[in-house]
């Protein structure tokens, strides 16, 4: 009998006891906080993210000028000595030289030249045109005494706003402990304000910070988009349409479908090198144009818009396509009485949330020089131009304290575009999506 | 402006030659449809087919060839001395050309021969614009008319209109081939004129990095050498570290979105997770070098390392949290594939829900998540804007993360940006990058797509 009992193999009793249990038990709950801290973290770098961007950023939103009693002399500035009025004649003084002696007679006891010049500083150099318009607009304001506002320059809107510090040495900050004082000195006067910054919003690209804008890249990036969806929505379509509806099954299509697959995957600065290649060394169009940018981001798109597509005419059941054939209507009637306009949002949707892809490639456009520092604001699609995030690289890669806030500004605007796209897609979906 | 104009009269033409061909089409039956064998809208279309189609090609061709015939033309009338100056030297002679010719550039400097041929090319430009416009409008009208004369009863104008649309769908859906052989080619001819110039292996296997070429033969410091072997090191060390933070985070995050979220954490954190793709690169850039790289600059400092301002950890962190959704997403897929009968026996044996998922669901999902993680590196190789603002310019062959390296990315980005020469190993050496970079990631997605289509066939 003992025998028996030694042959047979010994049996792996599941350990059943409390402890097992308890270390099981364990293990679930730690892997589960795991899992909860991946997403906490993931969902931390985002607010973390926007809260130091819209931080950094808001405070562009406003602009801080300078009050000054300038003293429109005719003949100190030369302007209009006939007496005029034409306006030719008036933009061509020395409006500078007012601001200056209005800044001179503010503060009497600076006389040194040097200390000239570092007040000077306090205003914009943009001050001069702002005086300039101010007379343009109004010529009775010559010989007068005006109380005008003016553009503060950057390093003092920075002081206004707190961004640079008072108590580290001078020799660490932009403003000199004179500037400081001088302001302190106009702001106890009331004669500093934060004011609306219209030139954010009006205004091209600019070295100086306080007359920096961002409508120029804000034309730009329309010009782009327009560009890229009359180009990519028509192609993405019609070869949706061909793949699901028309295309036989065979080698060739086998290999457009795998070669759309990956083009999604090639990296977007490949497309700029193409762009470059082709689009300006082969076809010699012009650099920094919407045109060439937005023919690369189409390219950039097109295999997204091809997919979402034929996932939505996909979607379409076959009987609808039956019923239509069984009616008498052609294939091709088919598709464009029914197939399409039923897998309209779908093919919508795709293409907004492709165009959002778009709207936040930097890279390709890089290559095709729409990085170049452009003042005008573009007129047409082979005018030189920069886009949204562009002016985001730009911006950030100078040095100036006061182009970190418009950078984190900029960005603000984008991400607002982008979210309002997605907004429209989620939208969409939801209103039109049907379950067949 | 003109081309606005030529095309609005090209498209007002098409209208017209629809309208047309429907009353007419009436007209041919009077005015009783049924008679006719197409739709009258169908003979619309056919007539405006015929107008648009060969008007716009014309218009199209001379939009593209257009100024290479010009050019060619104000060349074979240069003064012979001119004419036969070496290509380069005669391409710069063409800039100041066409500068002139746009009245970019002063004309009271410029020399008169200069002037003569830019005067030449502006008369030409304007002969051949309104040329072109008169031919494509003419042959728009041409075909108007052709198509109009075939209109008949009996005519067969949907059928033909429908193989019009069917060859028109064909083309469209042929642009992406187009643009992959348009990349294949653009880089491998650029590529092949720099190995020309560096040798392949030396490009290839070289550990010096210094892409600035001597201008005269005695500079210091200006090797010109283009060993990539650094920056292949550099792309490899920043796809690690993002690699380390997004895999875990990303895969986590599926698990716990899958398996244990409650419906109102998924109906916020999926959210979450997608505006963080959604993000511009160019944003995730400015952060990195804003914010995360001097963070761990004054982390470092603290406990006394010295880490570099541009170092590989925060692009390479920055970049790991900008692909976290990316393998999220796909790797929650890829477990949802799993079928729930797998998780349903593994519950039945009175596994925990971690254990089903450790041992059961991540085993059999294992192809597909590897799958994901290789796309997730193809894209972070791929990635640009991040390493251009946050990683360094400098190619250092380091694998300390604390230290700045450079990667392929940014040295096409760099070489490529501002004014450039065609024709130097500088410029050419971003193509044999880009050629590199190319191939890689198509490597890997190939392979990572096949892994993932094998996979999900496996449990359909």
């Amino acid at each position: 009998m003992t025998e028996i009992a030694v042959s047979l193999p010994t049996v792996r009793r599941p350990d059943l006891s409390e402890a097992r249990l308890r270390r099981r038990y364990a293990a679930e709950k730690r892997f589960r906080l795991y899992g909860a801290s991946a997403i906490c973290l993931a969902v931390l770098m985002l607010g973390i993210l926007l809260i130091t961007i819209v931080g950094k950023g808001y405070s562009a939103i406003l602009q801080t000028e300078i009050a000054l009693d300038v003293v429109i002399d005719p003949a100190e500035a030369g302007i209009d000595p006939e007496g005029t009025r034409d306006r030719a004649v008036l933009a061509n003084a020395d409006y500078a030289k007012l601001i200056k002696s209005a800044l001179y007679a503010r503060f009497p006891d600076v006389t040194s030249r040097q200390e000239k010049r570092v007040l000077n500083d306090l205003v914009s150099s943009g001050a001069t045109y702002e005086l300039r318009d101010a007379v343009l607009e109004n010529p009775a304001l010559i010989g007068t005494t005006q109380r005008l506002w003016l553009t503060a320059s950057d390093d003092i809107d920075m002081l206004s706003k707190g961004y640079t510090p008072r108590d580290v040495p001078e020799t660490e900050r932009r403003v000199s402990d004179k500037q400081i004082a001088w302001f302190d000195a106009l702001a106890d006067d009331g004669m500093v304000r934060k004011a609306f910054n219209t030139t954010f919003f009006t205004a091209g690209d600019s070295r100086e910070p306080e007359q920096a804008g961002v409508l120029g890249a804000v034309v730009g990036t329309v010009l782009t988009m327009l560009v890229t969806l009359s180009m990519t929505l028509p192609l993405g379509i019609a070869t949706a349409i061909y793949l699901e509806e028309f295309a036989p099954k065979n080698k060739w299509t086998d290999f457009i479908e795998v070669n759309i697959n990956n083009l999604a995957a090639v990296p977007s600065i490949v497309f700029g090198l193409l762009g470059l290649a082709v689009f300006l060394g082969f076809f010699g169009l012009p650099r920094s144009a919407p045109l060439v940018g937005g023919m690369v981001l189409a390219l950039i798109v097109l295999p997204t818009i091809i997919i979402a597509g034929r996932a939505a005419i996909k979607a379409v059941p076959p009987s609808i396509r039956e019923a239509a054939l069984g009616v008498g209507a052609s294939p091709l009637q088919v598709v464009s009485h029914h197939v399409l306009p039923l897998a309209m949002p779908g093919i919508l949707t795709g293409t907004i949330i492709g165009m959002a892809h778009a709207l936040g490639e930097t890279a390709p456009l890089l290559m095709i020089g729409m990085v170049a520092f452009i003042v005008d604001i573009p007129h047409g699609i082979t005018d030189a131009a920069t886009v949204l995030p562009v002016q985001v690289y730009i911006w950030a890669d100078s040095p100036e304290r006061a182009f970190v806030e418009r950078t984190s500004a900029v960005i603000i605007v984008l991400l607002v575009v982008l979210m309002a796209m997605n907004a429209v897609a989620i939208l969409l979906r939801r209103r039109f999506e049907r379950r067949w | 402006m003109q081309l606005f104009v030529v095309a609005a009269t090209l498209l007002l033409l098409t209208v017209i030659g629809y309208y047309m061909g429907r009353s007419r089409a009436l007209a041919a039956v009077g005015g009783r449809a049924p008679q006719l064998h197409s739709l009258p809208s169908y003979h619309g279309m056919h007539v405006a087919l015929w107008c648009a189609i060969p008007g716009f090609l014309l218009f199209i061709l001379w939009l593209v060839v257009g100024q290479r015939v010009i050019e060619a033309l104000v060349v074979a009338g240069l003064p012979p001395a001119a004419a036969s100056l070496p290509p380069n030297e005669l391409g710069l002679l063409l800039n100041d050309v066409r500068n002139l010719a746009a009245g970019l550039a002063d004309r009271t400097s410029a020399e008169p021969m200069k002037l003569a041929a830019a005067d030449r090319m502006a008369e030409l430009r304007l002969t051949g614009d309104i040329l072109a416009a008169v031919v494509a409008v003419a042959t728009a009208i041409a075909g108007l008319i052709l198509a109009r004369r075939l209109i008949a009863p009996q005519f067969r104008a949907r059928n033909r209109v429908e193989r019009i649309i069917g060859v028109i769908l064909i083309i469209g859906s042929t642009i992406s081939i187009l643009t992959t052989i348009g990349i294949v080619l653009s880089l491998l001819f650029e590529s092949l004129r720099f190995f020309a110039q560096v040798p392949i292996h030396e490009f290839l296997f070289g550990l010096q990095w210094s892409p600035q070429t001597a201008l005269r033969e005695d500079q210091v410091g200006s090797s010109g050498a283009f060993g990539a072997v650094p920056l292949f090191a550099g792309t490899l060390l920043v796809t690690l570290i993002a690699m380390l933070v997004a895999v875990p985070i990303g895969l986590m995050s599926a698990v716990y979105m899958a398996d244990y979220a409650t419906p109102r954490v998924r109906a916020l954190a999926k959210p979450a997770l997608e505006v963080l793709a959604g993000i511009p690169t160019v944003v995730y850039g400015f952060f990195a070098a804003l914010t995360v790289a001097p963070f761990f600059r004054g982390l470092g400092e603290s406990i006394g390392l010295d880490v570099a301002s541009e170092s590989a950890l925060a692009a390479g962190i920055v970049m790991g949290i900008m692909i976290v959704p990316f393998v999220s997403s796909l790797s929650d897929d890829v477990m949802n594939a799993v079928p729930q009968t797998l998780r349903d026996g593994s519950y039945a044996l009175g596994a925990t829900k971690s254990e089903t998922i450790r041992q059961v669901v991540i085993p059999a999902a294992l192809p597909g998540i590897v799958g994901a993680v290789l796309l997730a590196v193809s894209r972070a190789i791929g990635e640009t804007m991040i390493v251009v603002m946050a990683a360094g310019l400098t190619a250092n062959l380091t694998a300390n993360p604390l230290e700045a390296v450079s990667t392929v990315t940014v040295q096409i980005a760099t070489l490529l940006v501002g004014d450039q020469e065609f024709d130097s190993a500088k410029t050419l050496a971003a193509f044999a990058l880009g050629l590199v970079l190319f191939f890689v990631t198509l490597t890997l997605n190939v392979v990572a797509l096949r892994i993932v289509r094998k996979y999900r066939e496996k449990y359909d």
